[in-house]
């Protein structure tokens, strides 16, 4: 049953769609494949999954396994574990990639830990490369390379996993693109009807809140971003009518929200959202490492702030030095007249 | 009731505290110039755990793997209520990625006889792997509930907790025994209670004292429990370096990359000639 190292992508289910995250890493493991010449899979569970197939057809997937119960239709961790465990010791996978969404990194440590193998939390990046041991200088070839932020961003680490198969990570949500859908796909389908045992240990879900997301920093086009310089929450109150005047989406920064100024949806950076508007507008941010990773890949940036040596600066396209309280009304003015 | 709790904890540096000062000059970080701190979110592991037992009855153990200068968070989880604390050291635990760490923890647990509810943070914040928890539930084949933000309650030998998803929350029950990974959203941990400082201030582990201050601690109950590898039955080649699938290929440190910025004076007409210059490249369209 040894399959010669194919690279499987988990696909996250929101009810009948496919979650964003699983397909953009999707198209990440599409182009890794694609390097080593290798099947790329897409790997979902649920109770009747077949029209999941189809659409991971479309965007690409030289397979796509089909683990099918009715236990497996709502994600809970352990039901779901149990049967991918069984999967990758059947078809040993050469790279296992899931999405570092809550979700994800829940499972694939599961995953990981009943594997035995090595798991990289949160990748910003992902590629094929070579690795030396630096005490046996043995050379592995074709090893997935796992970047990710280290030490509150500061740092850039690359992992590998060397030993064992297979090499898995979560990547973070934001960052790869999309796939293209094609009209139709030639996958081969897997289908595994998968026994769900040990059902006393299945965790039950017994309620559900969901919060309609208020805020979508994602998908936005321009955001007006406050950190802790904006000084209070009723001052904050300007970063929201900027924002309002340009249609925009509000963002923060952590400081900003451990202050109080406003709730932490709206986070941007390393533990919040990563971002890539079209302009990004940051006011009274000082800049830190860990808000910098999370909109440093924005279209514009335009940085306010009083401090003309602030790291905001380092990134920014356009720089005003000066007091937001003053610079943003005068924004807002200009802006009514210039854009009727 | 009276549930066994046991609370994993780490001592992390201050990664919020990371300046160019703690940098080397080949971009590695100089760890010593750092604060070593309690991870934040395991401190409010550490409150769910008293809480459960102020509500339920119980013992809350609090285990940590570290250098024995980690005592430090040891000694905090005893000034907050901890019942019982024990310190993991070993030469061979150095190195240990998460797979590793979740070895020796749930060997250490199994050692420690009972056990009903397994609490940690979600992740600690010099790493942010949230692995550690699910790895050790998994070694350990209990169920999880991961990101709680809110513990309900423990009824009928099950345990159900709101916890984090996408798109909201989940109230979730698993039968006990299970592992539970706490966010720093759930109830804010009590301050450390002065009486309790006094009492356990002078609290060391062995690898702090010398042999004869070791011995008049333990005569006065203030010698902090250590387990090494032998003690918790690890087999050696799945601890540390050598049972730590990854390795890590290179580091670089983040240069942030100078870009050509326009500077604009806080004038109106300044601002307008910037205005005017967005609106021509259609950034608000």
């Amino acid at each position: 049953m040894k399959t010669d190292g194919e690279v499987w992508v988990y696909i996250q289910r929101q009810g009948q769609e496919i979650a964003e995250a699983s397909l953009e890493i999707f198209s990440k493991g599409k182009d890794l494949a694609k390097q080593l010449a290798v099947p790329v899979a897409a790997v979902v569970l649920g109770d009747e999954v077949q029209p999941f197939a189809e659409t991971m057809s479309r965007y690409g997937a030289h397979k796509v396994y089909l683990l099918q119960a009715p236990q497996l239709e709502q994600y809970t961790t352990l039901p779901q574990a149990r049967a991918i465990t069984r999967l990758v010791k059947q078809y040993q996978p050469a790279i296992f990639l899931l999405a570092a969404t809550p979700q994800g990194r829940d499972l694939a440590p599961r995953l990981a830990s009943a594997l035995g193998v090595g798991l990289t939390a949160d990748c910003t990046d992902l590629r094929i490369g070579t690795y030396v041991d630096p005490k046996t200088k043995q050379k592995h070839a074709n090893l997935l390379l796992q970047i990710r932020p280290a030490w509150g961003g500061n740092l850039i680490a690359t992992i590998v996993n060397p030993e064992t198969r297979p090499q898995m990570a979560t990547v973070r949500e934001g960052i790869m693109r999309l796939p293209e859908q094609q009209n139709s796909g030639t996958a081969e389908i897997i289908t595994i009807q998968s026994g769900v045992s040990s059902e006393d240990l299945t965790p039950r879900i017994i309620g559900q809140r969901i919060t309609e997301r208020r805020v979508n920093l994602k998908q936005a086009k321009i955001i007006v971003s406050g950190g802790a310089g904006v000084g209070t929450k009723e001052k904050f109150h300007l970063i929201h009518q900027l924002a309002q005047v340009l249609g925009a989406e509000v963002g923060a920064t952590r400081a900003a929200i451990d202050a109080g100024f406003i709730d932490h949806d709206h986070q941007v950076g390393q533990t919040g959202t990563t971002v890539r508007p079209k302009l990004y507008i940051a006011c009274g941010i000082s800049g830190t490492i860990q808000h910098l990773a999370g909109m440093e890949e924005s279209g514009k940036i335009l940085a306010i702030n009083t401090d003309a040596e602030a790291p905001i600066f380092s990134v920014a396209h356009y720089g005003i030095v000066g007091d937001l309280h003053e610079v943003i009304p005068a924004l807002m003015r200009l802006y009514k007249t210039q854009r009727p | 009731m009276n549930y066994q709790i046991i609370v994993l904890v780490k001592q992390v540096p201050d990664t919020k505290a990371i300046s160019s000062k703690a940098m080397n000059p080949d971009g590695t970080l100089n760890r010593s110039a750092l604060p070593a701190i309690f991870n934040p979110e395991d401190l409010h592991a550490l409150e769910a755990g008293l809480q459960l037992r102020e509500r339920y009855g119980g013992i809350v153990t609090v285990i940590t793997m570290g250098p024995p200068s980690a005592a430090e968070v040891l000694r905090e989880s005893l000034y907050r209520g901890a019942d019982e604390v024990i310190l993991l050291t070993d030469r061979h635990f150095a190195g240990s990625d998460t797979l590793a760490t979740s070895y020796i923890l749930s060997r250490a647990i199994s050692k420690t006889g009972h056990y009903d509810i397994i609490l940690c943070g979600r992740q600690a914040i010099d790493g942010n792997t949230a692995q550690v928890g699910p790895q050790v539930a998994e070694k350990l084949g209990l169920p999880q509930i991961t990101s709680v933000e809110e513990i309900v309650q423990i009824d009928s030998g099950k345990i159900s907790a709101w916890k984090g998803v996408e798109r909201g929350k989940e109230l979730l029950e698993v039968p006990l025994p299970a592992v539970l990974t706490v966010v720093d959203t759930a109830s804010k941990p009590r301050p450390p209670s002065a009486k309790k400082i006094m009492r356990f201030k002078k609290a060391k582990a062995p690898g702090e004292a010398t042999p004869e201050e070791a011995q008049a601690l333990k005569d006065r109950g203030l010698l902090i429990r250590e387990w090494n590898a032998e003690q918790i039955g690890a087999d050696l080649s799945r601890c540390g370096v050598q049972g730590s699938p990854t390795k890590v290929q290179k580091i670089k440190k983040v240069v942030l990359k100078a870009k050509d910025i326009k500077q604009y004076a806080a004038t109106d007409e300044s601002l307008a000639q910037l205005l005017q210059e967005l609106i021509q490249e259609h950034t608000f369209d």
